[in-house]
C-alpha cells in the first residue's frame, strides 16, 4: 500500500503544476500587476510611481512567464510565475498583496469553516440517511413515492432561497436565534445552529435520494433474499444487514469531502458573517488578490487529492476484497 | 437521544439561551445590554489603517476616532467650519515674497512665492497605551530590540505585555514633522505624497534622498528623525512650521486630515522590527493615536472594536450650532465631556438583508437604506418629502437626510472627435445630449429619488454652488414658476439640427450618429440602467452603443483616452470649490497628465481663472470668479451634470445627537447611547414565535400514524 500512496503523491505533482498554471493564466488573462496595484492602492490621486513602487515591492515588475532579458534558466526562474510559485509546493503561501501572512490568516480561519461543516455533515448524514433507509423501507408504497416527490422538490429550490428563507423565518419572523455573526467558544452555537439547519434542509434532497438509491441497490442483492429467506422481519434485514452493507459507498463518499470542509463554503460564510476560508476565498477573488487566490486554489487542490487517496485507502479499509497495487 | 433527534439539541440550546433576560437571537452577550456600547456594521475589511496611506470612508470610520490631526470640523455648525483638534489655536499663516519679505495676508496672490503654517498644538496630550511606547524603569523601551526568537509567543498586539513603568509619552511636535515626512518615505505609497510634493517646500527632495537607499524587498526601517525636510520644522516642544510653495489656501483642509495627524517614531521602528510584518504587526493594522477612542480588536473578518482611550485628554461638547440645533435638542450635551460611549462594536455583515433586518431588531443603532429595503423604511409625502413608513415611525426610528459632497457624472472625452473638441458642431451635440438624458427620471428610477439633479459640478452647500433661479444652468433648463424645469426635448432637436445631425442623422452622409457608452456594469444589476441610457439617446435619434467592460479594462480605456461616454464621481476632499473644478482643469487631463480630469476637458480661459480662483478667500470676488468658471463649463458640456447622492441614514431613539456631518469622520465621540430604552426594545421587538414549531412537531407526529400502520402491515405481512 505503501508503493500505490507514494506513486499517488508523486502523480499529484503534475496535476498541481498544471493547476497552478491554469491559476496563474486564468488570473492574468482578467487581471494585470497595475489593476492587482491600482485595487490595493486606491483609486483617489493614484500615481504611475505609486503603481510601479507597490509592482516592484511585491515582485510583480517582473515578466509573467518569461524573461526574455535574462540569460539561461533565468528566462524562466526570474518571472512572476515561478517566484510566486515555487514556494507553494513547500506550503509556504508567503504574504497577500494587502501583506498578510497568508498561513496564518489560513489556521486562523479554517476553524469557523470547520465550526459550520463538521456539524453540517454528521447531522446531515444522520437526518438523510435516516429518511433514505426509511424511504428504501417504504419502498413501493405512497410513502415512498411522496417522500421521493418532496426530495425532488427540496433538490429543485435554490440554495441562495435557503439561506434567505432560513434568515427570514428562523431569524427574523420567530427570533429563535440571530440572524448572522460569528462568535467563539460557548457563544458560537447560537450563530451555528441556523447555518447548520440551513445546510442540513438544503441538503436533504439530494442526499436523501442519493442515499436511496444505494439502499435500494442493496436491498436487490441475493444476501438480502437470503436473509428474508431465513424468515428474518423486514426491520432486522433493513437495519441489520443493509444498512450495514450500504455503509461502503457510504463512507468512502463521505471521506472523500473530508479534507473539503477546511475550504469553507462561498455562500453561506458570506451571509452568515461567518469567517471562514470560504469567504476568505471569495474576498481574495474580489479584491483581485492573485497571492490568496493562488494559495486556496493549491491548498484545494491537495485537499482534493487526498480526499482521493483516502478514499481508496478506505475501500480497503471496509472492504477486504479490493487490494491496492 | 441527540443523535436521533438533533431536534431535541436545538431546542434545548434555545432552552439555554432563553435562561437569560435577553432575546434568544441578541447577537451580543447578555451582559452588554446595559453598556454604553454603539452597534454597527461595516461590509469590507479597511484595506489600510495607517493613516498616510487610508484614502478611504470605510478606513476612516476608524482612523477617525484613533487619530488626531491638529484641526477638525465643526460638529454642528454649516457651512462646514474648521476648528481646533490637537491645536491650540487655528494655524498662523504668513505669506513671503521671493526675497523673503513677508507680505500682507491680502497680498495677490501672484507675489506669493511662499506660505508659512505655524501650528501650536496643546501640551499635556497623551498617547494611548501601546508597547511601541512601553519603557522599562530605567527609561529603556521595552520592546524595541526585539528578536525573531522573542515573537515566537506572539501573535497579536495584545500579546505584548503593557505592565510597564509607563506605556505612553506626551504628543509633541515631533510627532507631527515625523508623519510628514513618512509622505516622502517609497514604502508608504502615500497617495497624496505626488500632491503634497508641488506644495510643501523640500517633500519631493527628500523623497528623492529616501529612494535612493531605500531597498524594497528589504523594508528596513528608516530613522525620519535623521532626515530634514527644508519646508518642514519644529519650533519648539508644541510648535512646528510647514513652508508651502506660493499660496494654497486648501492646505488648511488638509490639516484636518488623517494624513496629517501626529506619528510617534517609536511605532514605526516598533512595527519596522524583523519578524514583525510576519506575525501581521503592521501600523496598518494596529493604529496608534491620541483620540478618544482606541482599536481594541482588529478582526475585520469578524468585527473592530473601539474602545476608550484612557489616556485622552479630552474634550467638550461644543457650545453652539446652527440655527435651529438648539430647538431640535442637538445642544443638550453642550460643555459636557465627551466620548460619551465606552465602546463601539463593528461587526462585519456583507449582505443587506441581514444587516436591516438586525437594524429593526434594535441590533444595529443606525442604517443606511439600501434599494431593497427602500419602500419598507421611506414613503414619499404629498409635497414629495421623505418621511418613514409607519411601520418604522412606531419604533421610533429617525430618519436623517443630507446632500452629499459628491457628484455622479456622465463625461464625454474631449479627445474624441466626434463627441469632443471645442468646435461648435460637438459643442451643441453635448448641449443636445445634457438635455435629452433627464436625470430627475433617472434619480426617481435609479436611486429612489434619493438625489438632486447637478446644475454644474459642485454640490449643494459647498462654496460656490448656487440654489434657486441664480444657479439653474440655462443650456438645460428653463426657471419658470418658480422651479427648475428639464427644457422641451424641441430644443434639443434643434441643437442636433444645428449641430449636422437632424433626427440622429448626420447632413452630409445621411447616417445615424452613433456613439459608445463605456460602462463597468454588464450584469443584470445595471442592464436595466443601461436600457434606459440607451432610450434617453434614442430621443434624438442617437444610437448608443453600450460597451460593458470589467473595472480594470474601463481604468485602461480612460488612461489611454480610448473611451466616448463614461460615468465616473468624485467625493469632495475638503468643502472647497477647487476640489470640485480641479476635474476639469486641463493640466490635470487624464491622458496627457494622467490627473483627475477624466474628460480631458481644456479651455484656456477655464484654466486661467481656476488658477486665479483656487489662492483666493471665499467672498464675492470668488463667488463671480465661480460663476464665470460655471458659465464657461455649462456652455462647453464636458459633462452631463448628472446628479449629487442625497444621504439618508436611520437611527433609533435611543441613538442620540445624530446630525449628518460630511466632512467629518470622527463624529462618535459625540454620540450618545440610552441602553435603557433599548433593552425595553430590544426585549419587546424579539419575543421568540414558538407556534410554528409545535405545530412542525404535530406535522411530524401525524406523519408517524400512516407510517406505523404500513410497517405494521409488513411486519406481518407473508412472505408470498
Amino acid at each position: 500500500m505503501m508503493a500505490y500512496i507514494i506513486r499517488r503523491a508523486l502523480y499529484a505533482i503534475p496535476i498541481l503544476i498544471g493547476v497552478n498554471v491554469l491559476t496563474f493564466v486564468l488570473f492574468f488573462v482578467v487581471n494585470s500587476p497595475d489593476d492587482m496595484a491600482r485595487m490595493q492602492l486606491g483609486e483617489k490621486r493614484l500615481t504611475e510611481e505609486a503603481i510601479q513602487g507597490w509592482k516592484q515591492e511585491r515582485g510583480y515588475d517582473k515578466p509573467l512567464l518569461w524573461n526574455s532579458s535574462e540569460e539561461g534558466l533565468e528566462k524562466v526562474t526570474d518571472t512572476i510565475f515561478f517566484k510566486k510559485s515555487i514556494r507553494l509546493f513547500l506550503f509556504d503561501f508567503g504574504r497577500s498583496d494587502s501583506g498578510r501572512d497568508i498561513s496564518f490568516d489560513i489556521s486562523q480561519r479554517m476553524w469557523p469553516s470547520l465550526a459550520i461543516a463538521i456539524p453540517g455533515l454528521i447531522v446531515g448524514l444522520l437526518v438523510n440517511i435516516t429518511f433514505a433507509l426509511l424511504i428504501a423501507f417504504f419502498r413501493g408504497t405512497y410513502l415512498d413515492i411522496t417522500g421521493v416527490v418532496f426530495c425532488v422538490i427540496l433538490m429543485s429550490i435554490s440554495g441562495l432561497f435557503y439561506i434567505i428563507g432560513g434568515q427570514f423565518l428562523v431569524g427574523k419572523l420567530m427570533n429563535l436565534v440571530p440572524i448572522s455573526g460569528y462568535d467563539t467558544g460557548l457563544e458560537s452555537i447560537k450563530f451555528l445552529v441556523l447555518p447548520v439547519l440551513v445546510g442540513l434542509v438544503g441538503g436533504i434532497g439530494s442526499g436523501t435520494r442519493w442515499y436511496r438509491t444505494i439502499f435500494l441497490e442493496e436491498i436487490g442483492k441475493d444476501y438480502v433474499r437470503t436473509a428474508r429467506s431465513k424468515g428474518l422481519s423486514e426491520r432486522l434485514v433493513m437495519f441489520r444487514h443493509v444498512l450495514k452493507n450500504a455503509m461502503i459507498p457510504i463512507l468512502t463518499g463521505v471521506v472523500v469531502v473530508l479534507p473539503m470542509l477546511f475550504m469553507g463554503s462561498l455562500i453561506t460564510e458570506s451571509f452568515f458573517g461567518i469567517p471562514g476560508l470560504g469567504s476568505y476565498t471569495l474576498d481574495a477573488i474580489t479584491s483581485q488578490d492573485f497571492a490568496i487566490v493562488r494559495s486556496m486554489v493549491f491548498l484545494g487542490s491537495v485537499l482534493y487529492i487526498i480526499g482521493l487517496l483516502l478514499t481508496d485507502i478506505s475501500y480497503t479499509l471496509v472492504d477486504p476484497r479490493v487490494r491496492l497495487q | 437521544m441527540f443523535r436521533r433527534q438533533p431536534f431535541a439539541l436545538f431546542i434545548l440550546l434555545l432552552i439555554c439561551s432563553g435562561c437569560s433576560d435577553s432575546p434568544w437571537n441578541n447577537p451580543y452577550p447578555a451582559e452588554q445590554d446595559m453598556a454604553k456600547i454603539l452597534y454597527d456594521h461595516f461590509s469590507g475589511r479597511p484595506k489600510h489603517l495607517d493613516p498616510i496611506r487610508s484614502y478611504s470612508a470605510n478606513e476612516y470610520i476608524f482612523l477617525g476616532q484613533v487619530y488626531e490631526p491638529p484641526l477638525q470640523y465643526h460638529f454642528l455648525k454649516r457651512p462646514y467650519e474648521l476648528t481646533t483638534l490637537t491645536a491650540a489655536e487655528m494655524p498662523q499663516v504668513s505669506y513671503f515674497d521671493k526675497d523673503g519679505n513677508r507680505l500682507p495676508a491680502s497680498a495677490p496672490s501672484d507675489q506669493i512665492a511662499s506660505s508659512l503654517y505655524r501650528i501650536t498644538i496643546k501640551p499635556g496630550i497623551q498617547f494611548q497605551p501601546h508597547p511601541a511606547l512601553a519603557k522599562d524603569h530605567n527609561g529603556d523601551y521595552l520592546y524595541h530590540k526585539l528578536t525573531p526568537a522573542d515573537l515566537d509567543d506572539v501573535y497579536t498586539l495584545d500579546d505584548f505585555s503593557l505592565q510597564a513603568e509607563t506605556n505612553t509619552r506626551e504628543l509633541t511636535a515631533d510627532d507631527y514633522v515625523y508623519q510628514i515626512k513618512r509622505m516622502a518615505h517609497p514604502g508608504t505609497h502615500s497617495p497624496i505624497a505626488s500632491l503634497m510634493s508641488e506644495h510643501i517646500v523640500g517633500l519631493s527632495d527628500l523623497s528623492v534622498e529616501l529612494r535612493k537607499n531605500y531597498n524594497a524587498e528589504e523594508k528596513a526601517f528608516i530613522d525620519l528623525r535623521k532626515v530634514s525636510i527644508a519646508g518642514v520644522k519644529v519650533v519648539d516642544r508644541y510648535r512646528y512650521e510647514i513652508k508651502l510653495k506660493g499660496k494654497y489656501p486648501q492646505f488648511i483642509y488638509w490639516l484636518s486630515m488623517y494624513f496629517f495627524s501626529p506619528m510617534p517614531w517609536e511605532a514605526d521602528l516598533f512595527y519596522a522590527q524583523k519578524g514583525m510584518e510576519d506575525k501581521n504587526i503592521t501600523l496598518n493594522w494596529y493604529p496608534i493615536g491620541t483620540g478618544p477612542f482606541m482599536l481594541t480588536e482588529n478582526n475585520p473578518n469578524r468585527r473592530m472594536v473601539l474602545g476608550r482611550n484612557p489616556n485622552y485628554h479630552g474634550e467638550k461638547f461644543p457650545l453652539e450650532g446652527e440655527e435651529g440645533d438648539l430647538e431640535s435638542g442637538l445642544l443638550k450635551d453642550a460643555g459636557k465631556d465627551l466620548p460619551f460611549i465606552d465602546k463601539a462594536i463593528y461587526s462585519l455583515e456583507k449582505e443587506t438583508i441581514p444587516s436591516w433586518t438586525k437594524f429593526q431588531q434594535g441590533f444595529y443603532d443606525t442604517s443606511g437604506v439600501s434599494s431593497d429595503s427602500f419602500d419598507q423604511a421611506v414613503q414619499f409625502g404629498a409635497q414629495g418629502d421623505a418621511e418613514l413608513t409607519d411601520d418604522m415611525q412606531a419604533k421610533g426610528i429617525k430618519l436623517l437626510t443630507a446632500v452629499t459632497t459628491s457628484t455622479f457624472y456622465m463625461g464625454f472625452n474631449m479627445l474624441d472627435d466626434v463627441i469632443g473638441g471645442q468646435s461648435e458642431r460637438n459643442k451643441k451635440l453635448r448641449q443636445a445630449i445634457s438635455i435629452a438624458v433627464d436625470y430627475e427620471e433617472y434619480i426617481s428610477i435609479f436611486a429612489n429619488g434619493r438625489g438632486v439633479p447637478a446644475q454644474g459640478p459642485i454640490p449643494n452647500g459647498i462654496f460656490g454652488s448656487k440654489l434657486g433661479e441664480e444657479g439653474t444652468n440655462s443650456i438645460v433648463y428653463d426657471w419658470r414658476d418658480g422651479k427648475q424645469r428639464r427644457k422641451p426635448l424641441e430644443a434639443a432637436k434643434r441643437l442636433m439640427i444645428e449641430a449636422g445631425y437632424p433626427a440622429g442623422r448626420d447632413e452630409k452622409t445621411g447616417k445615424q450618429l452613433i456613439l459608445y457608452f463605456d460602462s463597468t456594469g454588464g450584469g443584470p444589476g445595471s442592464k436595466s440602467m443601461l436600457n434606459w441610457l440607451e432610450k434617453q439617446f434614442d430621443k434624438l435619434g442617437i444610437e448608443l452603443v453600450i460597451r460593458a467592460t470589467d473595472y480594470n479594462r474601463f481604468q485602461g480605456k480612460m488612461t489611454k483616452g480610448t473611451a466616448q461616454i463614461f460615468q465616473w464621481g468624485w467625493n469632495a476632499d475638503y468643502p472647497d470649490p477647487e476640489n470640485f473644478m480641479f476635474l476639469l482643469y486641463g493640466p490635470n487631463g487624464k491622458v496627457e497628465h494622467k490627473g483627475e480630469n477624466a474628460a480631458n476637458y481644456s479651455n484656456a480661459k477655464f484654466d486661467a481663472l481656476f488658477e486665479k480662483m483656487k489662492n483666493m478667500d471665499n467672498g464675492p470676488k470668488r463667488q463671480a470668479v465661480i460663476d464665470e468658471m460655471v458659465a464657461i463649463l455649462r456652455d462647453d458640456s464636458p459633462w452631463l451634470w448628472g446628479w449629487h447622492p442625497v444621504a439618508f441614514s436611520l437611527h433609533h431613539d435611543w441613538y442620540e445627537n445624530a446630525k449628518p456631518n460630511l466632512m467629518a469622520n470622527n463624529t462618535l465621540k459625540y454620540k450618545n447611547i440610552d441602553p435603557v430604552l433599548r433593552t425595553e426594545n430590544r426585549k419587546s421587538w424579539n419575543q421568540p414565535v414558538l407556534w410554528p414549531l409545535k405545530w412542525l412537531f404535530l406535522l411530524f407526529v401525524l406523519s408517524l400514524i400512516p407510517a406505523i400502520y404500513i410497517w405494521w402491515r409488513k411486519e406481518r405481512a407473508s412472505a408470498l
